[in-house]
C-alpha cells in the first residue's frame, strides 16, 4: 500500500496550516530527508521533509491550499515495487485525524478548546453591525492597524514584530503598511524596551509594547509596575503613561514551567494598571482597541492557543469593548461560572455537558480583570446562589481568590454553597503531556466543580 | 564661553559676567535650598528619604545652562538640584518635601518623585537606573516627533552596574537617539566606593562596547561642564546619537540624611570642600577677573537665602493633602 503523507504539526500550537507549495512533483523520486513541501504554520514557513523513500505518486492537497488540518493526508508515496495502480486502491484515504488526535500529538492538547461553532455564543447586545469571520490573531492585528491609522502617536515595538511579521504572526503586514518608524524591531532586551516604551509614553506617544510572551515580561516588571503604573499617582496626576503591554500569556502547549505562567493575578494586583484578558475574536479586537485608546497603562493578556481560532468579529472602526465590563456568554440559573481567556471556551463546553444533566450554568466571560466587573458577578450569584471560578493560573492569591473575597463581602447571604475554585495546580508547569494535562483545568474539572456546588452527584 | 562672546554684540566681559553670575546664582540656589531642606529634615518636617545634592551643583547647572526649551530631563532620587536647575519653583519643591498639598505632586510623591511637564522634567525616580530606559524613551519621543529636542538622562556611579543601563545604551546607539547620559560620579554608591563596585572605574568608557563616545569631565568646574554640554548637545541634535559624559564630582553630605558616612574620612570631605568647591571656585574667578564685586556676590546670596526662607515658610504653612486625595490620581479617568 502507498504511504500516506500527513499534514504535519510544525509548532506546538498548530492545528491547521497552509500548504504553501510542493517542491516535488508527481512522479519524482523522493528520499528520506528530501524537502517535500513548504508549510506555513501559525508562526513561520517551515520545510517538510520526507520520512520515506519512494516515488511521489499522487498529490492529494495542491500547493497554495489554506486551512489544511493537521494529520490530513496530503500525498501518497509509492514504495519500491508499487506502480501507479496501487494509488487507486487508496481511493478514499481514511482520515486518520480523529484517531491520531486521541493519541495526543504535542500540537493537539487534550483540553483544546471546542470549535467555536459548536458553542452557542450570545450575540453582543451593544453591537449589531457588520462582522467578519477571522482568527483571533487577525482580530488583534486589525485592532492595531485601525488604531495606528487613526492616531499617528500609536506605534508597535517589540521583538520580531516587524520584518519577521511577529513571532506568532500577530503583527503580520504592519511593517509594510506603517514602515519601520512605527513598527520597531528591538533587540532581546525586555527591560530596556519596556522602559523605553514608558519613557516614550511619558512624552505623549502611545506605544504598544509586545512581549513575545508575558513570561518574558518578568524581566521588565519593574518598569511596568514602578514606572508605568505608579507615576500618575506619584506625580499628583501630572504624568500619565498611555501604553499597552500585550502578548500571549499563560500556558501554550508543552513548553514547560518557564514559558507557561499566567500573569493575571500578578498584574491585576497593582493599582494604576488596567488588565484585560480576551477570549473571543470580538474580545480581542474590542479590548485591544479600547486598551490603545485608554490614557492609562493597560496589560492585554492574550492566549497563544486562541490565536488560530475563528470567530465572527465586529468589522467597524468605532467598535470597542469597554474595559471593566464582563460579558454573560451563556445565561443560566443553576450555577455561575466565571472564566477568562481560553478558560471561557472550556467553561462553555462544561455548561453544555451540564445542561444535559439539568444544570443550567451561567458562564461569565470576565474580559477585564482590573477593574473587575463585580456587579455582574454579584448579580449572577444572587440568581444562582452558587459560584465556580475558573482560571489557568495558580490558585494561591489568584483571581478566583479575589472573586471569592468580593462575593463574600457583597453576597454572603445569597450563597447556598461554598465558592469553589478551579485553577491550575499549585506546581511549576510540567513538560510531560500527561502531567501537563493534569496541571491545567479542563472541561471535566469544571463540570465536576459545578455539580459539587449544586450538590449533584460526585465525580 | 566662546559661543557666548560670538553671539553677543556687547562687550565680551559684560556678557561673560552675566553668564557667570547666573551660573553662580543657580548653583548657590541649590546649595542654600539643600541646606534648608537638611534643616527641615532635622526638625522632622521632611520625612522618609532625603538625598541632598550639596557639592554636585556644577554638574546640573552647567548642563542645563547649555540646553534649550523643549529638551527633557530625567534623573534618579538625588533630584532636588535638577528640579531647581530646570526652573521649577523652589516653593513647590520644598512643599513636596514636607508632604503638602501645594507640592509638585500634591504631597503624594515626596523627595524622590516630582515632575514638571511644563519644564520638561520627567522625574525623580526611586529605583536606581530605572530612569535610564525611561530617558532613552524620552529621546525616542524626540526623534519620533522630530522636535529637535535632546534628553539629558542623569545616573549615578552606583547605577552604572545595572543591566538596564546597557540595554539602553545598545538601543540608543542602534537607533541614534538624541540622549546624553550624564554619569554623576560622586565616588560612592551609598557607602560603596566606585573602586569597590566597578571592575573598571573609567565610567565614561561604559559605552565603548556600543560605539558611544565617552568623556570624563571635571564636574566641579561649571564652565568646563557647560562647554562640553554645548558641544555634545549639538552632536545629539545633529542626529549623531548618544554620548556618555562622566562628571567627576563629590557629595559633601551622606547618601541620605540617615547616613553617618563612615566609609570615608572627614579629611577627604574637607579637602574637596576647601580646594574644589564649585561655588567657591567660581566666586574666586569672578572676583579675580573683576567680573563681579564682593557686594554683588553678597547680594546674590541674600536674594537666594530669601527664596529658600520663603520656600521653607510656604512648605510649612501649606495644608497637608485632603484625605480624599488618597484615592485620586490612581488612573486617568477616560
Amino acid at each position: 500500500m502507498p504511504i500516506q503523507i500527513l499534514m504535519p504539526a510544525l509548532s506546538p500550537t498548530m492545528t491547521e496550516g497552509k500548504l504553501a507549495r510542493w517542491l516535488k512533483a508527481e512522479g519524482d523520486a523522493v528520499k528520506s530527508g528530501d524537502v517535500l513541501a513548504e508549510i506555513e504554520t501559525d508562526k513561520a514557513t517551515m520545510e517538510m521533509e520526507a520520512a520515506d523513500d519512494g516515488v511521489l505518486g499522487r498529490i492529494l492537497v495542491p500547493g497554495g491550499s489554506e486551512g489544511v488540518k493537521v494529520n490530513t493526508p496530503i500525498g501518497l508515496i509509492l514504495t519500491e515495487g508499487e506502480d501507479k495502480s496501487a494509488l487507486d486502491k487508496v481511493s478514499t484515504p481514511p482520515s486518520p485525524a480523529a484517531s491520531k488526535a486521541e493519541s495526543a500529538p504535542p500540537s493537539a492538547p487534550p483540553s483544546a478548546p471546542p470549535a467555536p461553532s459548536a458553542v452557542k455564543i450570545e450575540t453582543p447586545k451593544a453591537y449589531a453591525g457588520p462582522t467578519k469571520r477571522q482568527t483571533v490573531r487577525e482580530a488583534l492585528r486589525d485592532a492595531m492597524a485601525e488604531e495606528m491609522r487613526l492616531d499617528a502617536n500609536v506605534f508597535l515595538i517589540g521583538e520580531e514584530v516587524g520584518q519577521y511579521q511577529g513571532a506568532y504572526k500577530v503583527s503580520q503586514g504592519l511593517l509594510d503598511e506603517f514602515g519601520p518608524k512605527r513598527v520597531i524591531d528591538t533587540p532581546i532586551t525586555e527591560m530596556g524596551f519596556a522602559g523605553l516604551g514608558v519613557g516614550a509614553a511619558f512624552s505623549g506617544l502611545k506605544p504598544i509594547v509586545e512581549f513575545m510572551t508575558f513570561n518574558f515580561s518578568m524581566q521588565a516588571i519593574d518598569q511596568i509596575v514602578n514606572s508605568a503604573a505608579k507615576t500618575l499617582y506619584m506625580s499628583g496626576g501630572q504624568q500619565r503613561s498611555s501604553i499597552v503591554f500585550r502578548g500571549p500569556n499563560g500556558a501554550a502547549s508543552r513548553v514547560a514551567a518557564q514559558h507557561s505562567q499566567c500573569y493575571a493575578s500578578w498584574y491585576a494586583h497593582c493599582p494604576g494598571l488596567k488588565v484585560v484578558a480576551p477570549w473571543s475574536g470580538e474580545d480581542a479586537k474590542g479590548l485591544l482597541k479600547a486598551a490603545i485608546r485608554d490614557p492609562n497603562p493597560v496589560i492585554v493578556l492574550e492566549n497563544e492557543m486562541m490565536y488560530g481560532q475563528n470567530f465572527e468579529v465586529p468589522d467597524d472602526l468605532d467598535f470597542t469593548v469597554p474595559i471593566g465590563l464582563a460579558k454573560i456568554e451563556r445565561a443560566g440559573a443553576s450555577v455561575t461560572i466565571t472564566a477568562f481567556s481560553r478558560m471561557v471556551g472550556l467553561a462553555l463546553e462544561a455548561a453544555e455537558a451540564l445542561a444535559k444533566e439539568g444544570i443550567e450554568a451561567e458562564v461569565i466571560n470576565l474580559r477585564s480583570l482590573r477593574p473587575l466587573d463585580t456587579a455582574t458577578i454579584i448579580e449572577s450569584v444572587k440568581k444562582t446562589n452558587r459560584l465556580v471560578t475558573v482560571e489557568e493560573g495558580w490558585p494561591y492569591a489568584g483571581i478566583g481568590a479575589e472573586i471569592a473575597a468580593q462575593v463574600m463581602d457583597q453576597a454572603f447571604d445569597w450563597l447556598d454553597a461554598p465558592i469553589t475554585r478551579v485553577a491550575g495546580e499549585d506546581v511549576p508547569m510540567p513538560y510531560a503531556a500527561n502531567l501537563e494535562k493534569l496541571a491545567l483545568p479542563d472541561v471535566a474539572k469544571i463540570a465536576a466543580a459545578a455539580r459539587a456546588v449544586c450538590y449533584r452527584g460526585r465525580t | 564661553m566662546a559661543t557666548a562672546k560670538q553671539k553677543s554684540g556687547k562687550a565680551p566681559s559684560q556678557s561673560d559676567a552675566d553668564n557667570l553670575l547666573k551660573l553662580y546664582r543657580d548653583m548657590l540656589l541649590i546649595r542654600r535650598f539643600e541646606e534648608k531642606a537638611g534643616q527641615l529634615y532635622g526638625m522632622g518636617l521632611i520625612g522618609g528619604f532625603c538625598h541632598l545634592y550639596i557639592g554636585q551643583e556644577a554638574v546640573v547647572v552647567g548642563l542645563t545652562a547649555a540646553t534649550r526649551q523643549g529638551d527633557s530631563f530625567i534623573t534618579s532620587y538625588r533630584d532636588h538640584g535638577h528640579m531647581l536647575a530646570c526652573g521649577m519653583d523652589p516653593k513647590g519643591v520644598m512643599a513636596e518635601l514636607t508632604g503638602r498639598s501645594t507640592g509638585y505632586s500634591k504631597g503624594k510623591g515626596g523627595s524622590m518623585h516630582m515632575f514638571s511637564r511644563e519644564k520638561g522634567f520627567f522625574g525623580g525616580h526611586g529605583i536606581v537606573a530605572a530612569q535610564v530606559p525611561l530617558g532613552t524613551g524620552l529621546a525616542f519621543g524626540h526623534k519620533y516627533r522630530e522636535d529637535g529636542g535632546v534628553c539629558l538622562c542623569f545616573l549615578g556611579d552606583g547605577a552604572v552596574n545595572q543591566g538596564q543601563v546597557y540595554e539602553s545604551f545598545n538601543m540608543a546607539a542602534l537607533w541614534k537617539l538624541p540622549v546624553i547620559y550624564v554619569v554623576e560620579n560622586n565616588k560612592y554608591g551609598m557607602g560603596t566606593s566606585v573602586e569597590r563596585a566597578s571592575a573598571s572605574t573609567e565610567l565614561h568608557r561604559r559605552g565603548d562596547a556600543y560605539g558611544i563616545p565617552g568623556v570624563a569631565v571635571d564636574g566641579m568646574d561649571v564652565l568646563e561642564v557647560e562647554k562640553l554640554a554645548r558641544k555634545w548637545l549639538a552632536h545629539a541634535r545633529e542626529g549623531k546619537g548618544p554620548v556618555v559624559l562622566e562628571m567627576k564630582t563629590y557629595r559633601y553630605r551622606g547618601h541620605s540624611m540617615s547616613d553617618p558616612a563612615k566609609y570615608r574620612s572627614k579629611e577627604e570631605v574637607s579637602k574637596v570642600r576647601a580646594e574644589h568647591d564649585p561655588i567657591d571656585t567660581l566666586a574666586k574667578k569672578l572676583l579675580e577677573g573683576k567680573l563681579a564685586s564682593e557686594e554683588q556676590l553678597k547680594e546674590i546670596d541674600r536674594q537666594v537665602k530669601e527664596i529658600c526662607t520663603d520656600a521653607a515658610e510656604f512648605s510649612q504653612s501649606s495644608p497637608e493633602p485632603d484625605l480624599g486625595e488618597l484615592y485620586t490620581d490612581v488612573l486617568v479617568e477616560a
